[in-house]
């Protein structure tokens, strides 16, 4: 098993969030792993991304090959589609649908949206406002985890202990919230993949 | 036992702690800042007492690092490429000096320019000072060559440098930790004049540095970092150093390779190896991150040996880091691609943040400067480099640490009067103090605003040295008083804070302005911290 995995979104956004969820279930399976990030300059809010390896067997590279991606996270839509080219032609890209309009050059977010309709598998979710239904628009991240975790031979029962793990020490609600938030993301990828 | 989830950075600091290092010196810079503050947050290193808090620069931390190694413990001295210019002095004496407790230089290289200026290879650093090089191809090997290299310092009582690049630095993996050791106890060199680098005794020194030029190649013929792996085809062999391994073994699912393949960790090269590698073999590529240094070594001036591809022929773009793609079609297979990004798709470049003091500094110097000619104000580097982009395009150069002032002073010798040098409060203690010495000498015509933020921000918000002391420095080093500000960037201030501008820029002589106002990043850390304490208070 091997899945290789693109993190996008834009600085600040806390794409290492994920990471941190998907790391921690990957080890608890026994996985090995490589994660490559993003620090210093390119984080003042430009666009970042973040290499994430997994698999049973040891893996050589920190950077994913261009086209051998399995799937692209991201959590903002114009930035799932510049990692197009890192993604292999069976891969998915799952993304949350709300702009991060920080440039004065935005394109026309329904432009952006019908050319992430064109990618052959792909999940478009508005993260936000499902975290936002349960509780708290902070579980937003894990909301598009969610929506990826079917798609990266884990057990879904392993992201809901690592939530525990890393969300233990805020307190049970945070922890509810955070399990909701990922069951959500889930459920709404189930009937809302586009194949 | 469990394996540490570690970025290549902490992997090093680990392996610093658990080869019984006793101070580590550093000015942050980025992709090597997360070494030294791993050994900040480390409980273990607190209770060990290892000394772990920021220098004002690169140069200082490399020679207090000496110091402690003087004294005969073991010490860890990081910067990032650029750092190590700033450190040449001490770093390259310090071959010559040599060591007493081991002492580990790691310059983190940055190809590629993530976040620097340029894309120096520390390699020719090591090179130029005569002393071993390690360069690990992952985490496990960051770990494991620290421990090493202080047995190596210590061997031959000299500095080893360790030299990582930026996917190394920020790229996290599994690592096992090994022993732990004792830190040393204090002792004092035998030959209490080998620090004395008058010249009878550098001559000598330099003779001992120079003698043992073999037994470093030896040490590096022996050196399990340094594999020779064999394959079928002798048409190509591949040299790799560092990281470059990883993406020629990518381009291998089944880890099996079909060239003989010399995987080099340690220099200066194994000789021996690598003429094994050339008489077998009917032509070789070179596969290294950074500068083609081995490849020009192979070649030599002439090109008249056997036939070498790498950077030098175009087989491997001459700029830039490597991945797994650029050295599949080194390797002559087929390149992959997924679809084009999308045409509409905008670059999104980094900014200043929302609320960032830096954005009402900069609106204030623009406004001030709104009369004048455009091209006169000299930057340095921080987040305020990104003054330089829309909307504000207020500053005219960005060179290496300090030289806003200095620039703006010889800009001002040369007519350009006023001259503005745009500065951080940490780049200012770093390497700005003296050069603002230099334009008070010479009266020269400059304004230099010293922004104040009260951090190190662009690399994630260290100490900074400056704190509570950039007005009483300025005085100190003659700048007059009255023509010392000190003003709040804020929107409701603009006005104010223009005016005091453009009074200090008519003023022919040393002026300096301090913007101060708290990054905005810095208060929301401060904010959570406090609400984390809070919290962990209610729950007890």
């Amino acid at each position: 098993m091997k899945k290789d995995i693109i993190l996008a979104g834009v600085g600040g956004q806390g794409i290492l969030s994920i990471a941190a969820i998907i790391g921690t279930a990957a080890l608890d399976m026994g996985l090995y792993l490589k994660q490559s990030e993003v620090h210093g300059m390119a984080q003042r809010g430009g666009d970042v991304s973040s290499n994430l390896r997994i698999g049973d067997k040891e893996i050589a590279s920190d950077l994913i090959a261009m086209g051998k991606a399995d799937l692209v996270i991201s959590v903002e839509p114009m930035e799932g589609l510049r990692y197009l080219p890192m993604l292999s032609p069976d891969g998915w890209l799952i993304t949350n649908s709300k702009p991060f309009v920080n440039i004065p050059n935005y394109p026309e977010i329904e432009s952006v949206y019908s050319e992430i309709a064109k990618v052959h598998r792909h999940v478009i979710l508005d993260a936000e406002e499902i975290a936002k239904n349960l509780g708290s628009a902070k579980a937003a991240n894990v909301v598009i985890l969610g929506a990826a975790a079917d798609h990266m031979g884990i057990n879904f029962e392993i992201f809901e202990k690592a939530i525990r793990t890393i969300f233990g020490k805020k307190g049970e609600a945070v922890v509810e919230l955070n399990i909701n938030a990922l069951r959500a993301g889930r459920d709404f990828s189930a009937k809302n993949s586009h194949l | 036992m469990q394996k540490l989830l570690l970025l290549g950075d902490e992997a090093i600091a680990q392996g610093a702690i658990d080869a019984g290092m006793s101070g580590i010196y550093a000015y942050p810079g980025t992709p090597s800042t997360e070494i030294t503050e791993y050994v900040q947050h480390s409980k273990e290193a607190k209770q060990k007492g290892i000394r772990c808090s920021w220098s004002t620069n690169e140069k200082t931390a490399m020679e207090a690092a000496l110091g402690m190694s003087y004294a005969g413990k073991r010490t860890m001295v990081c910067m990032k490429h650029v750092g190590l210019n700033v450190a040449a002095d001490p770093f390259i004496n310090s071959s010559i000096t040599g060591a007493n407790g081991g002492i580990i230089v790691v310059s983190a290289d940055d190809p590629s320019m993530h976040s620097s200026q340029n894309e120096q290879d520390s390699r020719f650093f090591g090179k130029f000072a005569m002393i071993p090089i390690l360069e690990p191809a992952n985490q496990q090997e960051a770990y494991d060559m620290v421990g090493y290299g202080f047995n190596m310092s210590e061997k031959y009582k000299v500095p080893v440098l360790m030299r990582i690049t930026t996917r190394m630095a920020h790229s996290r993996a599994g690592v096992a930790r090994g022993e732990t050791k004792k830190q040393n106890e204090m002792s004092l060199p035998s030959d209490l004049r080998q620090f004395v680098l008058l010249p009878a005794i550098a001559r000598r020194r330099y003779k001992m540095l120079l003698n043992n030029q073999l037994p470093f190649e030896n040490e590096s013929e022996q050196s399990s970092f340094n594999q020779y792996i064999d394959g079928a085809n002798k048409k190509m062999g591949i040299i790799t150093t560092g990281i470059a391994f990883n993406y020629l073994m990518e381009n291998y699912p089944e880890r099996i390779l079909p060239f003989p393949v010399l995987k080099i960790g340690q220099y200066p090269l194994p000789r021996k190896l690598v003429e094994k590698l050339c008489n077998e073999c009917g032509e070789i590529l070179v596969l290294e991150e950074g500068y083609p240094i081995v490849e020009e070594m192979l070649k030599g001036y002439l090109a008249n040996g056997i036939k070498v591809k790498g950077r030098l022929d175009g087989t491997v773009p001459r700029d830039g880091e490597l991945n797994p793609n650029l050295v599949a079609v080194a390797l002559g297979m087929t390149d992959t691609k997924g679809a084009d990004v999308p045409t509409l798709v905008e670059a999104r470049p980094p900014a200043l943040c929302a609320g960032c003091p830096h954005i009402d500094s900069y609106l204030a110097l623009n406004e001030a400067l709104s009369t004048l000619a455009p091209g006169r104000v000299f930057s340095d580097i921080g987040c305020y480099t990104l003054g330089a982009l829309k909307p504000f395009e207020a500053i005219n150069s960005c060179v290496d640490m300090g030289a806003s002032i200095t620039m703006a002073k010889g800009a001002a010798d040369a007519g350009l009067v006023p001259a503005v040098a745009v500065i951080g409060d940490s780049t200012f203690t770093h390497s700005g103090i003296t050069g603002l010495i230099d334009a008070v000498i010479d009266k020269s015509p400059i304004t230099v605003l010293i922004l104040d933020n009260g951090t190190t921000g662009m690399t994630g918000g260290q100490d900074s040295a400056a704190q509570g002391r950039i007005e009483a420095i300025c005085k100190a080093v003659g700048v007059e008083e009255d023509h010392i500000h000190v003003f709040k960037p804020l929107r409701k201030n603009h006005e104010e804070n223009t005016q005091i501008l453009i009074k200090e820029l008519a003023y022919q002589g040393v002026s300096v302005i301090i913007p101060r106002r708290e990054c905005i990043v810095s208060i929301d850390k401060r904010m959570r911290a406090k609400e984390k304490a809070k919290r962990e208070e209610q729950q007890a």
